[in-house]
């Protein structure tokens, strides 16, 4: 097939996705008697037009960015990692086990300590799964969608039965101290003249996801280990004739994935709800898969489609908030939205070539 | 012979894929009863060509007229209507059918099989004695040799009363004695009145066996000329666009210490079958060890496991040490390693990384050189720079190292496996197929690589079933068959017809007509694979 242009590939075939999706949803809108034009608009106002919007577009961004970045490294090594839900699961079990059994003097530390906990909770999560499929062909796609739900029956077990404090009645546990609080967009930026961010979710954890993707982006392209992963993801038999051990570089790539979904707990458990609760990944897991799709696998790609993914979220919330639009059809947008850029990719792409190429044969 | 309309006429036949233009106002007349050979190296157009002509592509532009008859030719049942048969050269049979049950399908007269199988057996009999063509009608394809599978696809088309047979490199597969075979099937077929053309890349067949021959360069027609009229050289110049040598210019071997040794050598692949049999060879420093065989013998296990990602047992020595056959240490780095370079037979399967840039892949298989480190990341701006010096001493076209692999021509992705591979001044280099789908001009290159880097001083192992090659190349030859080593000779006494017998398990010269040992052989092969399968 004859190739796209590098922007075309990377912003149009993106963008004409989205507005098809876009175009798509406003007569879904427009068949239930809404107006589309108001609809958007009070998505864009919800979402971007306030700080306090944008504080939840980034909180949701955060995850996203997390996740997507998961599905991605993953997806070098030619593995399609779904289980991000369940990593990021057990990933919140170990910011709590950090926030709640340690005593901390201040909350970097508690941050450094509980990144590090919910990295390795991840990847464990994801080891098994990532063995099964390096040592004994187990497809990854099937085991770590098991692995979320069995995570989700450990998480719920655990806040249950083990760490849901005496008398509470919903599956959570307890409050994490308040030296481990992260401090919240608001916290670091308003002030008594400008309120910005107000009583919005968006917290410190979103730069962590901005280094995460420049040290993704380091790893992929610039480590020797980036460069394994690349390799046998786009030729088995090519990495055995290096000698470029399949089963290491499977496990290590999943390991990182892993890593990586599970951080997205930090920002959940400790920089919103401040305590685990049952369902505190919202799906985040798989929105990763479409952010990683849109985003090309590519860290600034999966930061960009976080972004939009954090704005339908937020945005989404705002029409459920204000309009007759029921909850429901927001899913259903934000699902035009994934088909669009993640399943249909090709319907634009395909097109949009043969009218490139055809534009080059006229010149 | 004016007076007859050709079997086929091409009449300006042009076809572009984006900007490529692969034919250009292509016009060729064959006549009937002849064996009109096409000639041209790799991407010169020639598959294209025959795919219009059997209807897989339509042109841009251009007229088919079969047998003195404009013909619209839209897909391959079009074709087979009009007569016209293709072998692949990538056979098109179900390996776990009879070769009746192949022959039939697609062509079946009614819902029940019988009838037409039974008509089949009839057909494929009379067929057989006529043209030499015989096959055990219920043998199980998987259990034939691949020249009788050859004959099997011969057998398709002529079932389906094709009288124009279009053969796209036929020969690539086949030990010399069943290219012998398969060209005196294609005589008997001219007698008959068929006509044939022949894709092929090799000088020697079209110079052997054809009536005419026409040479297609960068997608044009070139020339077409009476094969009794011209020569080697001069087909070679025009597919080329320069003069080129054809023979390789080397001085005799100056044989030093053996820098690899290898002492029975066993190998049992995946599935239980023993692959390699008991190997022992050794090379020297400064000759080049040429191995001999058809596909298929073991030839390609030896190289994994010398190349260090199958597991064998035994003892292999690379100058003098030792080098782990199994479990840790053994993998594609440590032998690097040890010494030992190693050019893949399938540089797009192993070779390379074809999404990867040039300067990427030419540090594959090395990218844990301390050298190319800066810190914890790779010195990417290193390795592009000498990326850039290595693919111009090496002659690589585009010079351009920010190219993806895969758009490289064949020839060109080879240079770039071998400058990887010879820059990194090993004391053994394996190499297999190096001229495998690469075009002349290149070939005459990489060939005086490889003899340039025997002159100072290594060990070279050359796998090739291209037997022109070995005996081009090779300062000894040894020939596998079926996982072992039937022979060496030194390649100044080594005779074709020998190592033809040798090449099918034949030890003894029966004297005689070697084409009745080779078949008798490759008989005695396929009953006991049928056996034992």
């Amino acid at each position: 097939m004859d190739k796209l242009p590098p922007w075309a590939d990377a912003v149009l075939v993106p963008l004409i996705s989205l507005l098809l999706a876009a175009a798509l949803s406003a007569l879904v809108i427009l068949g239930i008697g809404e107006n589309p034009v108001e609809a958007f608009r009070l998505m864009v106002e919800g979402a971007l037009l306030r700080s306090a919007g944008w504080g939840y577009t980034l909180y949701y961004a955060t995850n996203f960015i997390f996740t997507g970045l998961a599905v991605a490294v993953a997806f070098h090594a030619r593995l399609f990692n779904i289980g991000g839900e369940g990593q990021a699961m057990i990933g919140g079990l170990g910011v709590a086990v950090i926030c709640l059994y340690l005593p901390w003097p201040h909350w970097t530390l508690a941050l450094v300590a509980a990144s590090a906990s919910a990295a390795v909770f991840g990847a464990a999560w994801a080891f098994i799964p990532a063995y099964l499929q390096a040592r004994r062909g187990s497809h990854i796609v099937i085991t770590t969608i098991m692995f979320n739900f069995i995570a989700a029956a450990l998480l719920n077990y655990l806040l249950v039965n083990v760490m849901k404090p005496p008398g509470q009645q919903d599956p959570a546990t307890a409050v994490f101290p308040a030296s481990t609080h992260l401090p919240t967009f608001q916290d670091m930026f308003a002030t008594e003249a400008m309120p910005l961010f107000r009583g919005s979710p968006g917290n410190v954890t979103f730069f962590l996801a901005i280094a995460a993707c420049v040290l993704v982006w380091l790893l992929i392209w610039r480590t020797r280990l980036g460069y394994e992963i690349r390799a046998l993801g786009h030729s088995e038999s090519a990495a055995r004739y290096a000698g470029i051990s399949p089963v290491r570089t499977i496990v290590v790539a999943m390991l990182i994935s892993g890593g990586l979904a599970g951080l997205m707990g930090v920002n959940t458990a400790m920089g919103e709800a401040e305590r685990l609760t049952m369902n505190a990944t919202e799906g985040a897991g798989f929105i990763g898969i479409a952010v990683a799709l849109m985003g090309r696998n590519h860290p600034m790609g999966v930061f960009l489609a976080a972004i939009l993914f954090g704005f339908l979220y937020q945005g989404g919330a705002e029409l459920a908030l204000w309009t007759n639009i029921p909850r429901e059809l927001i899913v259903v947008i934000q699902a035009l939205v994934i088909l669009f850029t993640g399943a249909l990719d090709n319907m634009v792409r395909a097109p949009l070539a043969r009218l490139f190429a055809a534009r080059r044969r006229a010149t | 012979m004016t007076d007859t309309a050709p079997a086929i006429e091409l009449k300006g036949i042009s076809k572009a894929f984006g900007p490529v233009q692969a034919n250009k106002d292509i016009s060729i007349r064959v006549m009937p009863g002849t064996i009109h050979g096409i000639i041209g190296e790799n991407g010169a157009g020639k598959s294209t060509l025959m795919s219009i002509l059997y209807g897989f592509y339509a042109a841009d532009a251009g007229e088919i007229w079969v047998k003195g008859q404009r013909t619209e030719i839209p897909d391959s049942q079009a074709a087979i209507r009009a007569g016209i048969g293709m072998v692949f050269q990538h056979f098109k049979l179900v390996q776990n059918f009879t070769v009746l049950e192949n022959v039939i399908l697609g062509a079946e007269d009614g819902g029940l099989l019988k009838p037409s199988l039974a008509k089949a057996r009839g057909v494929l009999k009379q067929l057989a004695e006529e043209y030499e063509l015989s096959v055990d009608p219920d043998t199980q394809v998987q259990h034939l040799s691949v020249g009788h599978q050859q004959r099997v696809e011969i057998l398709k088309a002529l079932y389906r009363q094709a009288d124009i047979l279009i053969l796209d490199e036929p020969t690539g597969v086949l030990t010399p004695a069943e290219a012998d075979h398969l060209f005196r099937i294609l005589d008997n077929l001219r007698a008959e009145g068929k006509t044939i053309i022949l894709i092929t890349h090799k000088l020697r067949e079209i110079m052997e066996i054809t009536d005419t021959v026409s040479v297609m360069r960068r997608g044009e027609m070139t020339a077409t000329v009476k094969t009794a009229e011209t020569s080697p050289e001069e087909l070679a110049e025009l597919m080329v666009g320069r003069k080129v040598l054809l023979r390789v210019d080397k001085t005799p071997a100056r044989p030093k210490a053996a820098l690899l040794e290898i002492e029975n050598l066993r190998h049992v692949d995946g599935q239980g079958v023993e692959r390699l049999r008991g190997i022992s060879l050794e090379v020297r420093a400064g000759e080049i060890l040429g191995l001999a065989g058809v596909a298929g013998n073991g030839q390609s296990e030896l190289l994994e496991v010398l190349g260090g990602y199958a597991e064998a047992t035994g003892t292999v020595r690379v100058n003098g040490r030792e080098v782990p056959l199994s479990g840790a240490g053994c993998d594609g780095m440590a032998r690097r390693a040890a010494g030992i370079g190693h050019v893949p037979e399938d540089r797009q399967r192993e070779g390379l990384i074809m999404a990867y840039t040039a300067w990427e892949n030419t540090v594959f298989g090395y990218h844990r050189d301390p050298g190319i480190q800066s810190g914890a990341l790779m010195n990417n701006a290193k390795i592009r720079a000498e990326a850039a010096k290595k693919m111009e001493r090496f002659d690589v076209r585009p010079p351009d190292p920010a190219l993806a692999a895969r758009n490289f021509s064949g020839g060109n992705q080879q240079k770039i496996v071998l400058a990887r591979e010879i820059e990194r001044n090993p004391d053994v280099l394996l190499i297999g197929q190096p001229t495998r789908g690469v075009d002349i001009g290149a070939i005459e290159f990489i060939h005086q690589q490889i003899v340039a880097l025997r002159d100072a001083g290594k060990a070279i192992l050359l796998v090739s079933v291209e037997l022109d090659e070995i005996f081009a190349l090779s300062d000894r030859i040894a020939v596998m068959f079926d996982g072992r080593v039937m022979g060496t000779r030194d390649a100044a006494e080594a005779d074709q017809r020998e190592l033809g017998l040798l090449m099918a398990g034949i030890t003894e010269d029966p004297g005689g007509d070697a084409f009745e040992a080779v078949e008798a052989a490759v008989e005695k092969k396929e009953r006991r694979e049928a056996r034992h399968g």
